[in-house]
């Protein structure tokens, strides 16, 4: 672990600058994604990656310049051309950094359990052929995928003020998805895949319940294509985590980005409906809304010590009974807009700039269980895994859609109903919180895929929620 | 190009007789400047180069993707590792019932070397043509290699330089419009000119906003826009694996149970594109016809699917989407199109596209950037932002009016990881009938 640290330190203090301050962050990443498809293993792709990304701040001007050449001469060519780009772009640049704070913390972070070593490829794929071997012969079933992805990545930073931040982290994407046809329609369910991943070892696999999940999958795809077409109308809307976290995602992760706010990504990723004269006074949810940003969950995929600027994480409540509080901006961000925020200036490898991100964004859990959350609710529909999911760009008007959905009538469950979807307005919706699940609907799940920036970059976000009740909501059903 | 040939010249000579490989190579050298309110927001340079090394032997194989840290000697002790590594991992794999080699020695060849733009200057013209405009934007340049070679003696070479400024200009009511100059000469009056453009275009943005009830509407769907529908389409659509396994959006197509419009006929047309013509599984890239007058024709085939299912491979992407599709032009002349439309919508941009029903073709998504209301073919007012849900059968089948006679080349602004070389070459839609529903 960390064994290039003692060489990237004496490259790092070899380093010649005229800047008033300069970083290095290396990142290396190795890992492999195994699947098996219809009983077939594919072909396993493994990769190992590693490059550094160097900073320098000249005359209040930040650049970077990364490179995949990580000897001596590769690192300090590189600093001479973010500083050569640092000058050129002095007479256009929207900011004056000079005033800015940088770290100097000294400190690891580990992923938990990383001392064990995970199982072998032929294990892996043992386990995955089993699974895939697990799927009831049935001529509807067209399509079986089960998968597993495995990442280590270490990243050491250092800069001029004296910081020096290594973690080393180990990421686990298990995965089950089984289509199901009857000659017109195909119908999808899906365990994990972009809806689950954690840090850790064997220990993520045991919690995600890979194990016998596969018939159960298989069967619920078979369930989901004799079903009804989900009806169209009004219900209380009843959601499992594993859509809760892209609900949290979309209508709060990204419109509460602050480099979104700043208008940093309007060309691409999007504005906000959120203005930075809401925090501390926008009724975001109703009083049963809390929402934080919590690096502390240990197996979390965005559980943290410092983010990639060095600024150290800790739990923060973004929105507290309901009421908006703060933002998700770095340092940089908190610098440019003069508010507190959180450490979530992240880059999704060595050759991605830092910038606002989403990290851990969770649900606090509420007071009622499922069969409370269900009884509750007199005209209503549980939905569960995402499907689907768009959202304009200031994240306000959304549609999306799930694999699973059931109906729930007099505060009992009924049938399953297929192609379940629902529309609403952000600035309502969490206002429309009508009951939270306890700690035992509460699931830590995550995702892979947050795709953001300019340069574009995809990151792992982690998102633990609870089931919530949402009353009144548009729903409906698909053509099919 | 001469780095990867001694790279592959000595995997030639570290193989074993029953030993094969397939050697990928990608490197780019990167400008990224981004801007917020017409300055530089952030600015940087990336240079980077990888190895994608598949070993094969006796039926087994696996793939390792891997960093170059480019310094020759590093870079084969790199190779050499990865080699090793292969070697150990063979053993525990079974046999592949899908794999399909391609034996011919091909060779394919295609250097693009005009300079590039200074980025001083690049930065002067975008200034001076943003003064007092809110622009934000995003401007990409340099280099990009690509290679391909093997043990059966296929090599392939691709090097291109090009730029892409991808921008937004902002009007205070927060409307914007997008536009983009990209290619591989940077000409300061012809970016001037499509900057102009964008600019007249945000003088509409600043009437009040006409706020539309959800509903059916007429409305055209400039190539931006019907970028959109065609790029989720993409996602699986054209896949003989998705088609064959029903996760293709156009599994009716394909099934001949459903139709689009004679009008729709669509191509992946790699020869003369700006993607490599050969694919990083070794086979050369060859066009298809994907839609024919609105019936389902070719697919995109990769090896893997061509062994799985009895096909012939076309040299399709690991994930069987497109890099290069046309679609063919319609009659509609530009000047025509607000007279066309005659009372509807003007769409410019689309945004945020998925499913609502994937088997049914059924989409949902954003306006985004200037969309008009135009009443009796004249532009009247910016329109606030709307979500459709409708159905490809619907839009371009059943409702498709018409397809304009230019076609726009949209190139590829995507940065994941590395930039992209896709393109679309795309006309307009008019549509008799767009379902706004929030």
């Amino acid at each position: 672990m960390f064994e290039h640290h003692a060489t990237l330190k004496k490259h790092f203090s070899a380093l010649r600058t005229t800047a008033e301050f300069f970083s290095l962050r290396y990142v290396r990443e190795s890992g492999h994604y195994l699947s098996v498809r219809k009983n077939v293993a594919a072909p396993p792709h493994l990769n190992h990656d590693e490059g550094a990304m160097l900073t320098v701040r000249v005359n209040g001007v930040e650049t970077y310049a990364a490179t995949h050449d990580i000897s001596l001469p590769g690192l300090q060519a590189a600093l001479e051309r973010a500083e050569q780009q640092a000058r050129l772009i002095k007479p256009h640049a929207l900011l004056d950094l000079r005033e800015q704070r940088v770290s100097s913390d000294v400190a690891d972070y580990l992923s938990p359990h990383l001392e064990q070593a995970f199982p072998s490829l032929s294990d892996c794929y043992q386990l995955l052929g089993a699974e895939s071997a697990a799927v009831p012969r049935d001529e509807r079933l067209v399509n079986w995928e089960v998968s597993l992805g495995l990442s280590h990545v270490e990243q050491i930073y250092l800069n001029s003020a004296g910081a020096e931040l290594r973690q080393a982290q180990r990421f686990v994407f298990p995965g089950v998805n089984v289509t199901a046809y009857d000659g017109n329609d195909s119908q999808s369910r899906t365990l994990g895949g972009s809806n689950f991943g954690q840090q850790g070892g064997f220990d993520v696999i045991e919690r995600f319940g890979l194990v016998g999940a596969a018939p159960r999958i298989a069967d619920e795809a078979l369930q989901l294509l004799l079903a009804p077409n989900t009806p169209q109308g009004p219900r209380d809307l009843l959601l499992m985590p594993d859509q809760m976290i892209l609900q949290i995602h979309e209508s709060i992760g990204h419109p509460l980005e602050l480099d979104r706010i700043l208008g940093d990504e309007r060309n691409y990723a999007g504005t906000s409906f959120v203005k930075a004269s809401d925090f501390g006074h926008l009724q975001y949810g109703s009083k049963l809304l809390n929402v934080t940003f919590d690096p502390d969950i240990p197996e979390q995929l965005a559980s943290y010590g410092h983010d990639d600027d060095g600024t150290p994480a800790s739990k923060q409540f973004l929105i507290r009974e309901g009421l908006l509080l703060k933002p998700l901006g770095g340092a940089l961000s908190q610098f440019r807009a003069g508010m507190s925020g959180v450490a979530n200036s992240r880059a999704s490898s060595w050759n991605r700039p830092p910038i606002d991100r989403m990290a851990n964004l969770n649900i606090e859990a509420g007071d009622q269980n499922l069969a409370q959350l269900i009884g509750g609710i007199e005209h209503g529909i549980l939905m569960s895994t995402n499907r689907s999911w768009s959202i304009d760009d200031a994240r306000n008007k959304f549609q999306f859609g799930c694999e699973w959905g059931q109906l729930i009538e007099n505060g009992e469950l009924k049938g399953v109903v297929k192609n379940p979807n629902y529309r609403a307005i952000s600035a309502q919706f969490w206002r429309k919180l009508s009951a939270v699940g306890d700690a035992s609907t509460f699931q830590v799940l995550g995702t892979p895929n947050c795709g953001k920036g300019e340069p574009n970059q995809v990151i792992r976000v982690g998102h633990a929620s609870p089931a919530c009740v949402f009353s009144h909501v548009d729903v409906f059903g698909g053509d099919a | 190009m001469n780095n990867f040939k001694a790279l592959v010249e000595w995997l030639k000579q570290a193989l074993t007789d029953k030993e094969q490989f397939h050697l990928g190579y990608a490197a780019e050298s990167s400008e990224f400047v981004r801007f917020n309110h017409a300055k530089v927001r952030q600015a940087g340079q990336v240079q980077q180069a990888s190895l994608t090394l598949k070993l094969i032997n006796d039926g087994r194989h696996a793939d390792l993707g891997i960093t170059l840290g480019g310094e020759p000697a590093l870079d084969r002790q790199r190779l050499a590792a990865g080699l090793q590594q292969l070697r150990e991992t063979l053993p525990l794999l079974p046999h592949d019932p899908y794999l399909l080699l391609n034996h011919n020695a091909w060779q394919s060849q295609n250097e693009q070397a005009r300079p590039l733009p200074e980025l001083g200057q690049v930065l002067e013209d975008i200034s001076q043509a943003a003064h007092g405009v809110d622009l934000v934007g995003f401007y990409a340049a340099g280099p990009i290699s690509r290679g391909f070679a093997s043990s059966d003696g296929a090599f392939g070479w691709h090097q291109a330089n090009s730029f892409n400024f991808d921008f937004s200009l902002f009007h205070a009511n927060g409307e914007a419009v997008k536009a983009s100059y990209a290619g591989n000469e940077w000409n300061s009056a012809e970016f001037a000119r499509r900057f102009q453009q964008a600019r007249e275009q945000l003088e509409f943005l600043g009437r009040p906003l006409h706020k539309l009830a959800p509903g059916e509407y007429r409305a055209y769907l400039a190539p931006a826009a019907l970028e959109e529908i065609i790029s989720i389409i993409t996602w699986g659509g054209f896949s003989a694996q998705a088609i064959a396994s029903k996760s293709s959006s156009l599994q009716r197509l394909y099934a001949g149970e459903q139709s689009l419009s004679t009008l729709v006929t669509v191509d992946e047309h790699i020869s003369g594109s700006l993607s490599p013509a050969f694919s990083s599984e070794g086979y050369p890239c060859s066009d298809v016809t994907l839609i024919n007058a609105g019936q389902g024709a070719g697919q995109l085939v990769n090896s893997r699917s061509a062994a799985e299912y009895g096909l012939s491979t076309n040299g399709a992407s690991s994930d069987e989407s497109p890099s290069a599709l046309q679609m063919a032009a319609g009659s509609l002349a530009q000047a025509d199109i607000l007279k066309q439309l005659g009372t509807g919508l003007y769409i410019s941009n689309l945004w945020y596209l998925n499913y609502s029903d994937l088997p049914a073709a059924r989409l949902t998504g954003m306006t985004r950037f200037a969309t008009f209301w135009v009443e009796d073919g004249e532009i009247k007012a910016p329109v606030s932002t709307m979500r459709f849900d409708d159905s490809v059968y619907s839009l371009l089948g059943s409702q498709l009016e018409a397809l304009t006679a230019e076609r726009e080349l949209l190139l590829s602004a995507s940065t994941y990881s590395q930039r992209n070389t896709a393109s679309n070459l795309l006309p307009g839609a008019l549509v008799k009938r767009l379902t706004l529903t929030l």
